[in-house]
């Protein structure tokens, strides 16, 4: 039955997660914005206590963690509301607060998403607990994440990495680094597999933090490999190069996390949009929904137009999750919403400095940060173009071969 | 956390339920557009689900309506999940008339549109399936449920994938049978709703919409004046389907003292007239011009008591009910496009191995889809009692701008052949301008 409001059940984690992002991270927003690679510490009291909210807890948490597919209905065979909506959710609001500390929050990095997506029971036993970031970029590939050149060997017990990783979020700060390595860069995608690697293991040597034009409490890393060893279970996934499923197993983890990150583009987006219409309002412009949006005030029909783009991009990532709860195919529906997402969070974001003026534009309020920030949610977890691209080839039934 | 949702399916086997798909089954439509097989295959599967839930029924038919006041449609309790999916009896319906607008909407579409008018059996076939009773109580014969918004929306979206103008001209009775469910008085809906539920359905209008640029249906240049134990209207309204042939009209004007207010007005009476206004699009539908010259009306013909609440729900169900034609149309431009750059080639490969073709029909796609989503989002908390007046207005934003920009990428992705006749896009480009511009006439 067809109902698109926020579920019940939902709405207290919802609120708890929107009294974090009003007491916890809107005071601290601006000082580590200011601070850049400055660890807000503040985060690991919160930490803990996310952690003790997904404890013994079906709907998920927060933050990152909880994306682990499921296929059990809540009851006769029907609608389920899972960890997949309450974690976007939990997200929207968080990101509302701040999308760079929520980058930053112990424990609920991507890596946390691919090891509980990918991983044993065995592995999730070890690694659990623990804080993990996710290292997939290097400076020769980026969108083509095919061609990566970091490599695994196996050496008895062993792999040995040896490679460049760029951009790894939360790479110092984290107790672990998910790096993806080829076993074999003559069988080109199969052969790409995920590695835990432990933070403080001696081949991994950190080379800088980047500076960066937003989330910038959230430190960015680039690291070498330089035979780097881990132990053989340190493996996400199959070890075997199936050619045929070829990069699914990597590249599953990417249906998971991107309506993740098209939540944080809702909710840095939500954020503008309500600051933007509190200072329209106070400035004496009306907005009325009743009245057509050409009738009134420029700034009042600009505004319509992006809460209407706005409420799109949000429909469009609660869908993607809810797919997943229902253990629906949501690949096509993921990149939509991280497209529709990303690009509405930079125009809204842009748009919304532009209606407030010098308002928008200073430091002493924080659309301009926002601004800053909503750039790299149209860029990571695959840029807009790739889901695009993606899209397409899923509507048009056209492979990468054909659709390059 | 179970039990609402039990309450849920148990619900709608009294809306939707039986007495819409009687009519259904009943109709020999179904055999005439070969859809019959499928519809009771699904109508099989919804049995099944109704009969699981029968025991908990009872419960849900407690609220007791009082003699002597109108009917209304009941809304639902809030609904405890989120679900993007129609019940069972939706997805029927939905079915059959996707059906119904592939076999037989889209086939009539050019010729209407070159005519200027729906022939007559198309309209009256239409009506069989039942499209125009959505709003009218059951008491009064008609289907008007808990979901009946986002029933509409569903019916809208399906029957415009066939043709944006058949479906305005179709589904504008139902607007006027709508309108008087929700906001007429016990006399109005004695008086004028049995003729909707009839087979032989009168052409009925509600005309909100104005000829003048940047048109605001809360500011009516229409007036009521009153006069005596009489209202007199004058005024003029735009972009009536089968003005020509309407027997009823809903109009809205400004009524002393009242503020803008909706009023009954049969076709016979003095000072009213229609001429032609032929438009850019949704040519199917005949649109003309409804001019009133001091029509006077007994005071019964006033709604809602002209209740200004009354007439801005009124405003935002009928931009709802404009968006889903857009999302049918929308789609219909996606599903025409897909194969069409996938087999046209240029330079020795299909058009679609090029970014620039694919990318927009990936941009077609997801705005499709976000606009579909807004519009069930504000269908559904109109059904379930909420405020909605600020959801249609997004959704009326979007359908408006991303509705206009797919109809002009439909042709884009074509080139020439999408600028001549032979293909539909032209006229899909011409009737997606419509979602931005209509007000009234429609309604969920």
């Amino acid at each position: 039955m067809i109902n698109l409001e926020i579920p019940k059940k939902f709405r207290p984690l919802v609120s708890q997660a929107n009294q974090v992002a009003t007491e916890v991270f809107r005071p601290i927003s601006r000082k580590y914005d200011e601070a850049e690679h400055e660890y807000p510490k503040e985060l690991d009291m919160l930490a803990s206590l996310i952690d003790g909210m997904n404890e013994g807890s079906d709907i998920g948490g927060a933050g990152a963690a909880g994306v682990r597919r499921e296929s059990n209905g809540d009851g006769d065979g029907g609608n389920r509301n899972g960890s997949n909506l309450s974690t976007v959710l939990g997200i929207v609001e968080l990101c509302w607060g701040d999308v760079g500390l929520l980058l930053s929050m112990p424990r609920q990095g991507l890596g946390n998403s691919a090891i509980a997506s990918v991983a044993t029971e065995e592995q999730l036993e070890r690694y659990g607990g623990k804080w993990a970031a996710m290292a997939i970029t290097e400076p020769e590939a980026g969108s083509d994440s095919a061609a990566i050149r970091t490599t695994a060997e196996l050496d008895g017990d062993e792999y040995v990495l040896n490679g460049e990783k760029i951009f790894v979020t939360s790479g110092d700060r984290a107790d672990l680094i998910v790096v993806w390595a080829s076993l074999d860069r003559e069988k080109g995608r199969a052969a790409i597999k995920s590695f835990i690697v432990e933070r403080d293991n001696p081949g991994l040597k950190l080379d800088r933090l980047e500076h960066k034009l937003g989330i910038r409490a959230s430190d960015t890393a680039n690291f070498t490999l330089q035979d780097c060893r881990v132990p053989k279970e340190a493996l996400l996934g199959s070890p075997e190069i199936d050619t045929k499923a070829g990069f699914g197993g990597a590249m599953q983890t990417f249906d998971n996390t991107r309506p993740l990150v098209a939540a944080m583009a809702v909710g840095v987006t939500r954020a503008a949009l309500e600051e933007t219409r509190r200072c329209l309002e106070e400035g004496g412009v009306e907005i009325d929904d009743a009245a057509p949006a050409l009738s009134q005030h420029a700034a009042a029909a600009r505004l319509l137009e992006m809460e209407a783009d706005y409420e799109a991009a949000r429909l469009l990532t609660m869908q993607a999750a809810w797919m997943a709860d229902n253990a629906k195919p949501n690949s096509l529906q993921a990149s939509m919403a991280k497209a529709k997402a990303g690009r509405t969070c930079v125009e809204v974001t842009l748009g919304c400095v532009e209606l407030c003026g010098s308002v928008g534009y200073d430091e002493n309020r924080l659309l301009e940060k926002w601004a800053r920030d909503a750039k790299i949610l149209d860029i990571f977890e695959g840029t807009q173009q790739i889901q695009l691209l993606i899209v397409a080839r899923q509507l048009l039934g056209k492979s990468s071969a054909e659709l390059r | 956390m179970n039990g609402n949702d039990k309450g849920g399916i148990a619900e709608r086997s009294m809306g939707f339920g039986l007495r819409a798909l009687n009519r259904l089954a009943g109709s020999d439509l179904l055999d005439r557009i070969r859809v019959r097989k499928q519809v009771e295959r699904a109508l099989f599967q919804g049995t099944k689900t109704g009969f699981r839930s029968a025991t908990a029924a009872g419960r849900t038919f407690k609220a007791a309506q009082k003699l002597g006041n109108p009917a209304r449609q009941s809304t639902g309790k809030p609904r405890a999940l989120f679900d993007i999916t129609p019940d069972d009896e939706q997805q029927m319906f939905q079915e059959a008339v996707r059906d119904y607008a592939g076999e037989k909407v889209r086939p009539a579409a050019q010729a209407a549109d070159a005519d200027a008018s729906t022939p007559p059996e198309l309209l009256a076939a239409t009506n069989e399936l039942g499209v125009n009773m959505l709003g009218i109580p059951e008491e009064l014969g008609g289907v008007m449920h808990e979901q009946a918004a986002v029933s509409s929306v569903l019916i809208g979206e399906a029957l415009a994938h066939g043709d944006m103008g058949i479906a305005y001209a179709a589904l504008a009775p139902g607007a006027v049978a709508t309108a008087i469910g929700h906001w007429g008085t016990a006399e109005q809906e004695a008086t004028y709703l049995p003729a909707f539920t009839g087979e032989d359905v009168p052409a009925a209008a509600l005309a909100i919409l104005e000829p003048k640029p940047l048109f605001n249906p809360l500011l009516l240049d229409t007036t009521a004046r009153r006069d005596g134990d009489e209202w007199v209207l004058d005024g003029a309204k735009s972009l009536i389907a089968r003005a020509t042939d309407c027997e009823l009209f809903v109009v809205a004007a400004e009524a002393e003292e009242l503020g803008p207010a909706l009023f009954v007005i049969e076709s016979g009476a003095k000072g009213l007239s229609v001429e032609a206004e032929p438009a850019m699009g949704l040519r199917p539908a005949a649109t003309g011009k409804l001019l009133l010259e001091g029509v006077r009306l007994p005071v019964g013909a006033l709604m809602a008591e002209g209740k200004r609440e009354a007439y801005v729900e009124c405003v935002q169900r009928a931009r709802i009910a404009w968006c889903s034609l857009a999302v049918g149309t929308s789609q219909a431009v996606l599903d025409y496009v897909i194969p069409y750059v996938n087999d046209r080639t240029a330079f020795g490969e299909p058009i679609s191995n090029r970014q620039g073709v694919a990318f927009t029909v990936s941009d077609i796609g997801i705005e499709t889809e976000g606009m579909r989503l807004a519009t069930y989002r504000a269908a559904s908390r109109a059904d379930q009692g909420e405020d909605f007046g600020h959801e249609a207005a997004l959704a009326r934003r979007l359908c408006a701008a991303k509705g206009m920009k797919i109809g002009s990428d439909g042709v884009q992705l074509l080139g020439g052949h999408g600028f001549v006749k032979e293909h539909p896009v032209e006229r899909w480009y011409r009737d997606l301008r419509a979602a931005g511009v209509m007000e009234g006439a429609l309604l969920v």
